[in-house]
């Protein structure tokens, strides 16, 4: 009797939407046991670690405040992944968003003109782009890998930004430490609810989710870009330009990936660090993933992932949990996740040796 | 009747069962002074944190029952922690640790919201009326490192490997320098900058790279066993940073720069127990055992040893400071004069590089 790996006639329609739902499940379940195993108790661990951090106003503020970036991002990089472009290099884009943005506040630091804000958003959305061009350009015009173009591009923009805040952009009263001046209040977020760090950035990422909607499923680029990433030689035999859709998927990346390094550093930093991102434009890609490339869907994944994030800090706290669970938890999701996809499309068969060798030549 | 008896006593006996829960929770917790630290990386078993966490244990080892404490490690700086330093405050944490020079904006963040818990915040320079700042004086420990490192190469070529060209990091390649001038004027020390705090793999590039350019004594001002490592390895002398890596570097370790917490987190517990805490800059060294060397090895000679063990008593009874002039900038120009030395404020916007360090400060 041996296992053997076939693939599906007709892969379920309605499972790709449950695997997910049935990975969070199965991320749930095996999270408790190892919390057992640890000798916790699972009913407070599961409370400490999904219920404690979004048991008031500030922590939810807080919950949106993590889960906005990976939102934004999250649907500009599904714009790509749904034509097979793969943009790896998020992280590196809104540093660049960030470095553009930043620029804009530090010159101008001490004004209070209204314009600032919408100044320094459109330098993050500009850089951003141009961030996201190069590996555009270098796939249309050379051919270059565009995940290996991107990836290297996240170091050389997180170097830039160290550069300037090691050099030009460094506080004069700082002691020669590496940060920014701390911004002044003309270029920053407004604070929505009293009481938590919930900023205007919040909404812009909302927007995204609407925006990014009604672009993927009810746009003829939308259609384009779906049907590139499922037949390239359909998609150009129907006359739809595949240049175009390279520069579409990674630009709407690079330009999400802008705006949101300008709402970190316009909302919960309020200053230029030398790093803006703990991880946001790497587990944007998770993001997307879980979120079945659907806006929708994106909204809540990035809300589970922030929660994973949060979680992880109070199991820390009221169960002395170290932090790594906060990254097995998140392996786990998109394990499961992999491991669910995988047997949508095959399925495991027993058979009899007999038979296997009956079929071999 | 009878039927309604059962619930309304289950019900009673619950209540009971929870009030008194709730109160005897509250009077055991009651004068425990709650203290939470704050972690840039994870604990492992050397660096940064490593000793910050001995320093923790330390606390508890000696205030006993008096305290509880609680740790969060790998904390980003930035907006990550903002929100971790609030909830420990919020969840009635009374003194706050936070470890990290990029927590000190958010640690300020914090304490405005937060008056009545107070924040100690390490290698910063902001204070507030519940946060006080605290560092060591490093560069002693370099100073005294350096004469070991300077009796103990062949080559006269000594390695630094350092994380970010700030102050604190340029203070320490200066008192080795001069340290190591001090016995051996022939001396010259290369630099390279891996711009992280850790990053064993770049760590461990570049103390290949000085390696292959003929130094013999490799220190490093960054967070991994990795230069120490590649000195055992490679066949020479290294001269470790935070912890004592003996472990990691059996033959190659000469002795290590160590920060010691403990003495200086029970001190402030105390005084936070005994409300007399008031908001300081504290900058601790030898003298208040917040700096100390690991066991000098066996391969150092002992008339060495008594040298370092003589500068070290003369540093801590102020005697002697490890930035007396005659000091030359790395052009030559007079940076202190004879029989003078450098003032903290100096010290703290340090930004040159003194003679005898090749290379220049990355702009």
């Amino acid at each position: 009797m041996v296992f053997k790996i076939e693939p599906r006639p007709v892969p379920s329609r309605q499972m790709k939407y449950f695997s997910p739902l049935i990975a969070a499940l199965l991320m749930l379940v095996s999270g408790l046991l190892i919390f057992t195993l640890l000798g916790k108790n699972p009913v407070n661990a599961f409370y400490a670690f999904f219920i404690e951090p979004v048991n008031d106003f500030y922590g939810i503020g807080e919950l949106f405040i993590k889960a906005s970036p990976l939102m934004l991002i999250g649907i500009g990089l599904a714009i790509g992944f749904k034509a097979n472009i793969w943009n790896i290099g998020a992280e590196g884009q809104l540093t660049m968003g960030a470095i553009f943005g930043g620029g804009v506040a530090i010159y101008f630091n001490g004004s209070t003109s209204f314009f600032i804000l919408p100044g320094m958003f459109l330098a993050g959305i500009a850089g951003g782009m141009f961030w996201a061009s190069i590996p555009a350009f270098l796939k249309i015009r050379y051919n270059a890998n565009e995940i290996l173009v991107s990836l290297m591009l996240n170091y050389v923009a997180v170097l830039i930004l160290s550069l300037l805040i090691h050099g030009p952009w460094k506080d004069p009263q700082g002691y020669g430490f590496p940060q920014s001046v701390l911004f002044s209040e003309s270029a920053l977020l407004p604070v929505m609810v009293e009481g938590t760090r919930l900023h205007a950035g919040v909404l812009i990422s909302f927007a995204a989710v609407g925006v990014g909607w009604i672009f993927l499923l009810r746009s003829f680029i939308g259609y384009q870009l779906q049907v590139s990433g499922l037949a390239i030689n359909a998609a150009s035999y129907a006359g739809f330009k595949y240049k175009k859709m390279i520069w579409i998927g990674l630009l709407a990346g690079g330009l999400t990936a802008g705006i949101a390094g300008v709402s970190e550093i316009s909302g919960p930093i309020g200053q230029l660090l030398p790093s803006v991102s703990p991880g946001y434009g790497f587990a944007a890609i998770i993001v997307a993933y879980v979120g079945r490339l659907h806006p929708g869907g994106i909204f809540l994944s990035s809300l589970l992932m922030a929660l994973l994030y949060l979680g992880g800090e109070s199991a820390q706290m009221s169960l002395d949990l170290p932090s790594a669970v906060t990254g097995v938890f998140q392996g786990m999701l998109l394990f499961y996740l992999l491991a669910a996809d995988f047997l949508i499309h095959f399925q495991i068969r027993l058979k009899s040796t007999s038979a296997l060798k009956g079929t071999r030549p | 009747m009878k039927q309604n008896w059962l619930p309304r006593t289950v019900l009673f006996i619950s209540a009971m069962v929870f009030i008194v829960a709730g109160f005897s929770s509250m009077a055991f917790g009651k004068d425990k002074l709650k203290i939470g630290f704050v972690y840039v990386s994870p604990i492992g078993d050397a660096g940064w944190t490593y000793q910050h966490d001995l320093g923790r244990l330390a606390v508890e080892k000696n205030l006993g029952d008096k305290v509880s404490t609680k740790f969060i490690e790998s904390v980003p700086e930035g907006a990550e922690a903002e929100r971790v330093i609030r909830d420990l405050a919020k969840s009635g944490y009374k003194l706050i640790f936070t470890t990290s020079f990029g927590y000190m904006n958010p640690t300020l963040k914090v304490a405005k919201l937060f008056p009545k818990t107070i924040f100690e915040h390490s290698t910063g320079y902001k204070l507030a009326k519940n946060v006080g700042t605290y560092m060591c004086r490093f560069y002693e420990g370099r100073y005294l490192t350096g004469i070991i490192a300077g009796k103990m190469t062949k080559s006269n070529q000594l390695g630094y490997v350092a994380a970010f060209p700030i102050p604190e990091v340029i203070r320490g390649i200066n008192a080795f320098t001069l340290g190591a001038k001090s016995v051996n004027p022939d001396i010259r020390v290369k630099v390279i900058w891996v711009n992280s705090w850790f990053d064993p793999g770049k760590e461990r590039e570049a103390s290949e790279a000085l390696i292959d350019q003929g130094v013999d004594v490799i220190t490093h001002h960054t967070d991994s066993t990795a230069p120490v490592m590649t000195a055992e390895e490679k066949g020479v002398y290294a001269i470790g940073y935070h912890s004592d890596m003996s472990k990691y570097g059996p033959n190659a370790q000469l002795t290590a720069t160590t920060h010691v917490w403990g003495d200086y987190y029970t001190k402030v517990a105390r005084q936070v127990l005994d409300g007399t805490w008031k908001s300081t800059a504290v900058w601790g060294g030898i003298k208040d055992g917040m700096i100390k060397l690991a066991p000098i090895s066996k391969k150092v000679p002992a008339d060495v040893v008594e040298l370092v063990k003589k500068t070290q008593k003369s540093i801590a009874d102020g005697s002697f400071h490890p930035f007396t002039g005659p000091i030359r900038r790395q052009d030559g120009k007079l940076l202190v004069k004879a029989g003078k030395h450098l003032t903290d404020k100096d010290l703290l916007g340090m930004n040159y590089y003194v003679e005898g360090i090749i290379g220049s400060i990355p702009k």
